[in-house]
């Protein structure tokens, strides 16, 4: 009994991290009402970037967040006008098509610079261990990470004047750009500030698994499933249900293969959005 | 009358190029080439039924072609079946699961359909690695008696080959009968504005599981002769998610919403990317160069190479579908 128990604090440790990825996800998709496809790609290439970096620095692995965050930022800004801008507004088989080729991309370069053979991250902190458990010290500090992120964010979004601005644009374009908003820097920013997200969850990934170029779909899929779980435009919504879905993977891994576990995230979003299509915390209509 | 559309004659003559040209002078590498060239417009007509009529993106298409294969391996070879019987059957089983889950699925509008169906592979493949009669991850294999019943190896390869160009030609007429028909006016109408659809009469869940699961029958037949073909099935190459991405870049490359731009854009593709791969410096990029296509028909010329060439002549229109 007490291995399901430390499986399931497993499981929130690691779900935080879920919620981070899917923040990202969430806040492109309320504001801009674009689903972005490159999320997994930038999962994977933040990944990568923690990779690169600590085989360059060997510093302190959670250190290296911050220029992990610089990096997503002005990668989001290229995407965004290479891809993005210019699919704003149209209808939503263009936009998806459009990141979809963004990704495409990416994932292409990255198979011929990375191949698909798996990397990991050799850092390790010294866990806490409790009766016959060890919890990771690597799990810990990054699920704090993710916590001090997450918390950042909602702190941003809700008392700066650009967070403000944010939500204005993601309420009602029209009525942001008459108030004098530029909503063309406001979309450009936000959509910087979902994939630095994304990018920083895959960092805090690839410091507790080995991974691949490819792993970003995995992680965009449970991102899909958390942003559905929590509704759109709820940033900190997210934060939770990525804890819940952990908590849900931590419940289950003990008793069934690892590999059934897409089948069971899948499940679970074809019942929420059926049955929740607001989500569970949501509560304006979406469309 | 579909027999009195130009456009119906134009794909048997297509269909009767493809069964004529490897024949003259037992060209197999030829019909090895012109396979690819035919499954990937089955592959990308089928897809254009949802992307092309309906507004519906479909990024697991390839869960239709994979479970057919399986379904019809494990008929041929588990169960002895006769070839034609376990494609037909692995069709019909495939569409109608197609529908069941239609139903549920698609009464979520427009993305949130685009997001259930990158679900649906992941779903599909984890479950197939895990099932047991269809061997897990390690597939089945094709037991060579199978061919005996076609007349040795050398014949059935050849009848496989006829029967993937006659579903071809299924394919691109099924989809100009729909273009032609009350149906695929309901279809249009929910592309076009799914509300006012609605309000309209059109019973759009069901229009669309309808559409969903036709799109599913013949990919599904086609992965049931293709793997028979190759002889083996494993979940990574059925459910080959590259084959998925580049369906979507093929038919928007052709021209979505038109029969033969389906058909043109899978050609072209397969062509360039027999190229790509077979090129030393380019092979390790063909993902990139596809999804730079993608995105450059996206951004600029939303109606592919077809939209252009209707543009250019207006009056193709009435010929070419």
């Amino acid at each position: 009994m007490s291995g399901v128990l430390a499986s399931m604090i497993d499981g929130v440790l690691v779900g935080a991290v879920y919620g981070l990825a899917a923040m990202g996800l969430s806040l492109i998709w309320g504001v801009m009402d674009v689903i972005n496809l490159t999320h997994g790609a930038m999962i994977a290439l933040g990944m990568f970037c923690m990779y690169l970096l600590f085989a360059a620095t060997g510093i302190n692995a959670y250190l290296l967040l911050l220029p992990t965050i610089g990096f997503g930022l002005v990668i989001g800004i290229v995407v965004y006008w290479m891809a993005v801008h210019w699919v704003v507004g149209r209808s939503m088989l263009m936009s998806l098509l459009s990141t979809f080729a963004v990704n495409m991309m990416i994932i292409g370069i990255g198979t011929a610079v990375w191949s698909t053979s798996p990397y990991n991250v050799n850092f390790v902190l010294t866990g806490i261990t409790i009766g016959a458990y060890t919890f990771t010290g690597n799990h810990i500090a990054a699920a704090i990470s993710a916590v001090v992120i997450a918390l950042a964010m909602q702190f941003f979004l809700y008392r700066t004047r650009t967070g403000k601005a944010i939500r204005a644009v993601a309420d009602n374009r029209e009525a942001a750009e008459l108030m004098g908003i530029s909503t063309t820097a406001v979309l450009s920013i936000a959509f910087a500030i979902g994939i630095a997200l994304a990018c920083t969850s895959g960092a805090l990934v690839a410091t507790l698994f080995p991974f691949t170029i490819l792993s970003g779909a995995v992680y965009q899929l449970k991102s899909f499933v958390v942003t559905i779980l929590a509704g759109l435009g709820k940033p900190f919504g997210a934060l939770v249900a990525g804890v819940l879905l952990g908590l849900l993977e931590g419940v289950v891994t003990p008793f069934i293969a690892v590999s059934w576990i897409p089948l069971i995230e899948f499940a679970l979003f074809v019942v929420v959005l059926v049955a929740f299509p607001q989500g569970i915390f949501g509560k304006r209509a979406t469309t | 009358m579909i027999l009195r559309r130009p456009f119906f004659w134009i794909i048997l003559l297509i269909a009767a190029g493809f069964t004529y040209a490897p024949l003259h002078g037992n060209n197999v590498s030829l019909r090895e080439d012109l396979i690819l060239i035919a499954i990937a417009i089955i592959l990308a007509s089928n897809l254009n039924l949802m992307i092309g009529y309906t507004g519906y993106v479909n990024f697991g298409h390839i869960v239709f072609y994979g479970l057919g294969g399986y379904v019809g391996l494990y008929l041929t070879t588990v169960r002895a079946w006769n070839l034609v019987l376990s494609a037909l059957v692995a069709g019909v089983v495939v569409s109608v699961c197609a529908f069941m889950f239609g139903l549920a699925i698609l009464r979520l509008r427009g993305a949130y359909f685009a997001l259930a169906t990158i679900g649906i592979l992941q779903a599909v493949q984890a479950f197939v690695s895990n099932f047991d009669p269809w061997g897990r991850s390690t597939g089945m294999y094709l037991s060579f008696n199978s061919y005996q019943s076609l007349g040795g190896a050398r014949r059935a390869l050849w009848i496989t080959y006829f029967l993937i160009v006659a579903v071809m030609a299924l394919s691109m007429i099924v989809s100009l009968v729909i273009k032609n028909s009350k149906f695929g006016l309901g279809l249009f109408a929910i592309r076009e504005d799914e509300d006012a659809a609605v309000v309209l009469g059109v019973n759009a869940t069901l229009y669309k599981a309808i559409i969903y699961s036709v799109s599913a029958f013949l990919p599904a037949v086609a992965g049931a002769l293709m793997f028979f073909k190759n002889g083996m099935i494993d979940p990574s190459i059925a459910f080959e998610y590259m084959l998925s991405l580049e369906g979507i870049v093929m038919l928007m490359l052709g021209g979505q919403g038109s029969v033969i731009g389906a058909a043109l854009g899978g050609t072209l593709y397969e062509k360039l990317r027999s190229y790509l791969l077979t090129s030393p410096v380019l092979s390790n990029f063909h993902l990139v160069i596809a999804g730079g296509l993608l995105l450059i028909v996206v951004l600029f010329a939303p109606g592919g190479l077809i939209g252009w060439a209707y543009r250019l002549v207006p009056s193709a229109r009435k010929v070419i579908e």
